[in-house]
């Protein structure tokens, strides 16, 4: 009989394993029929290439261009901040830094990456929206700048983390060989340490910018609901997360057009982070450097 | 200037911008705790706890929405520890090779990074429309369930990895069977990891808004909410919804929300960050 136990017991494990299988094929699913279902409506091709996008309005547009460039904005800016930032510290902290200094800094840092992005938002609206309308006249009260801004503080904590474990991982040999030859701290940190990591530290990016692409709160309170087709930094544009935040707020009937919209733009919202996710996996599994 | 002054007067000058560039992070965490604190704090007393919401800002509380974080935060431990750590000790411990778990393990890493937005819509579909709990607690629970799923998995792994194998030997040695090692040697062994794991993923998920407004919780909820079918709302949508409204005292509510928000967060995580070291400190093998 215990073997039965047993046995039963190894199915029910499995069966919670398998929760997780269940979930990627309901995302799939779900995304995937909704989807369908919006394009017996609108053409993909009007979907791929209409600059408008204005789904609730009288005069319906589904050109999903708009928010795509809303958030490759804000995602462009959060990664300009955090990649230069988020980098240097994670240098510092391995190359430069006393170790008790970085028993200190790392957690305050982890602080950072706990904080919800409600609160994130907040502070976009309530802080640096106010201090930039100061230093830049006639920009907007919403706007990918700050929105963007404040994104890639957000982010500065996972590629520094990331980036600091793949500049550990490199053994002291390199460094030490590195310091025989003469090189100051610097040229050792950039010639030896930074492409011995390059694959972690260019897995840490993809996932930041993965990370940004799906980032919803903060681009929702302080970007603005405004889709445009534009670059412009100061001025009021929509993301695809805000999109479909806006119409989940709003009352909109189930099974209605407007209803299929938000997967839709859900879909393309996967398909981006989809695709960051598993060039990542790629580059991690094929460029890792082992050393012995 | 020989090229040697140079490159040490190079370093020298990266050593100072690593040390700006630690400073402004540090700093922008600094100015956004300070700025929260001195805006919120003074409005929190006992009524802002106690109190509904309200068009007018000075008479607004919390009350439905921190019961509803409350709520959320129980229905989802309640169904995500079972699921997550069952998942954990099955990758680890039974499934380790087979063709299944190599497939359950590239699934869970492409899980982890699904933006959250995306379960809302799952959640929406899947546990609103098709299974008919509209938007319940038991909705939201499920659904930030599943979105936290992967953190408990990864990090009921990480724990039983760390258990020494001569422990285990020595239990089958004992005649005891895999159960047997894995539920009297195993999990006790790895209690520590498995626990942190589960607050940090809990801290995450009640911090949590974008899942929780698609599947439709509400942004004004004037009752508390009662069992797990009741409708609701949290206080990061509590947050969002004051944020957007254009009157300066709704700013102050929100200030002083986020305060109560953090509170819970921070405290969660710093229990996690001490039952980690106490952990690391302790087992020594």
């Amino acid at each position: 009989m215990p073997r039965t136990k047993e046995r039963l017991i190894e199915v029910g494990l499995a069966a919670a394993a398998l929760v997780t299988i269940l979930t990627t094929v309901g995302i799939i699913w779900v995304l995937f029929s909704q989807t369908f279902e919006f394009f017996s409506n609108v053409s993909i091709i009007s979907f791929l290439t209409d600059t408008q996008w204005t789904p609730l309005f009288a005069d319906k547009h589904f050109g999903i261009l708009p928010l795509v460039a809303g958030t490759f904005l804000t995602t462009l800016i959060a990664i300009l901040v955090a990649l230069p930032i988020g980098l240097t510290i994670a240098i510092y902290l391995n190359e430069y830094a006393p170790k008790s200094f970085r028993k200190i800094v790392k957690p305050l840092l982890e602080i950072l990456a706990a904080v919800p992005t409600v609160v994130y938002g907040f502070f976009a609206l309530a802080v640096i929206t106010p201090f930039l309308q100061n230093l830049i006249p006639g920009m907007a009260g919403f706007n990918a700048l700050s929105a963007g801004i404040v994104m890639g503080i957000m982010i500065i904590p996972l590629i520094t983390s990331m980036s600091e474990d793949a500049l550990f991982a490199v053994p002291m040999s390199l460094r030490e060989a590195s310091y025989g030859m003469g090189s100051t701290r610097l040229q050792t940190a950039f010639k030896v340490m930074v492409p011995a990591a390059s694959s972690g530290i260019i897995v840490s990016v993809i996932l930041g910018i993965s990370r940004a692409v799906g980032e919803t709160m903060i681009v929702a309170i302080a970007a603005g609901q405004q889709p445009r087709l534009t670059l412009n930094p100061l001025v009021p544009i929509e993301t695809i997360t805000t999109y479909i935040v806006q119409v989940s707020t709003g009352d909109v009937a189930h099974g209605s057009l407007e209803y299929r919209t938000i997967f839709a733009a859900g879909m393309a919202l996967f398909v981006f982070t989809f695709i960051l996710n598993n060039i990542s996996y790629w580059v991690k599994k094929k460029f890792q450097e082992k050393y012995e | 200037m020989n090229s040697a002054v140079k490159n040490r007067i190079k370093d020298n000058a990266f050593k100072y911008f690593g040390i700006a560039c630690t400073s402004f992070g540090l700093l922008m965490l600094a100015i956004f705790i300070g700025n929260i604190l001195i805006e919120g704090v003074a409005r929190i007393d006992w009524d802002f706890i106690t109190n509904f919401p309200s068009r007018n800002p000075e008479k607004a509380g919390i009350l439905p929405a921190l019961v509803g974080t409350l709520w959320i935060m129980g229905l989802t431990a309640i169904i995500a520890i079972p699921l997550g750590v069952s998942a954990g000790v099955y990758l680890e411990e039974y499934g380790k090779k087979s063709r299944l778990a190599n497939i359950l393990e590239i699934n869970i890493s492409n899980l982890a990074g699904v933006p959250s937005i995306i379960y809302g819509l799952l959640g929406l579909e899947i546990f609103g429309r098709i299974l008919g709990m509209g938007g319940s607690l038991l909705a939201g629970a499920s659904t930030l369930s599943l979105l936290i799923l992967p953190i408990i998995i990864v990090s009921t792994r990480e724990a039983l990895k760390a258990v020494p194998k001569s422990i285990k030997e020595a239990s089958f040695a004992m005649g005891a069977s895999k159960w047997q090692t894995i539920w009297y040697q195993l999990l006790p062994a790895s209690f520590g990891g498995v626990i942190t794991g589960i607050i940090l993923a809990l801290s995450r998920a009640i911090g949590e808004t974008a899942p929780l407004i698609v599947i439709g919780a509400l942004a004004y909820v004037p009752f508390v909410p009662a069992s797990p079918t009741d409708e609701f709302s949290v206080l990061p949508i509590q947050i969002f919804n004051w944020i957007s409204r254009p009157q300066k005292g709704f700013a102050i509510n929100a200030a002083s929300a986020i305060i109560i928000l953090l509170l819970v967060t921070f405290v969660l995580n710093g229990v996690a960050m001490y039952l980690r070291n106490r952990w690391q400190k302790k087992v020594k093998w």
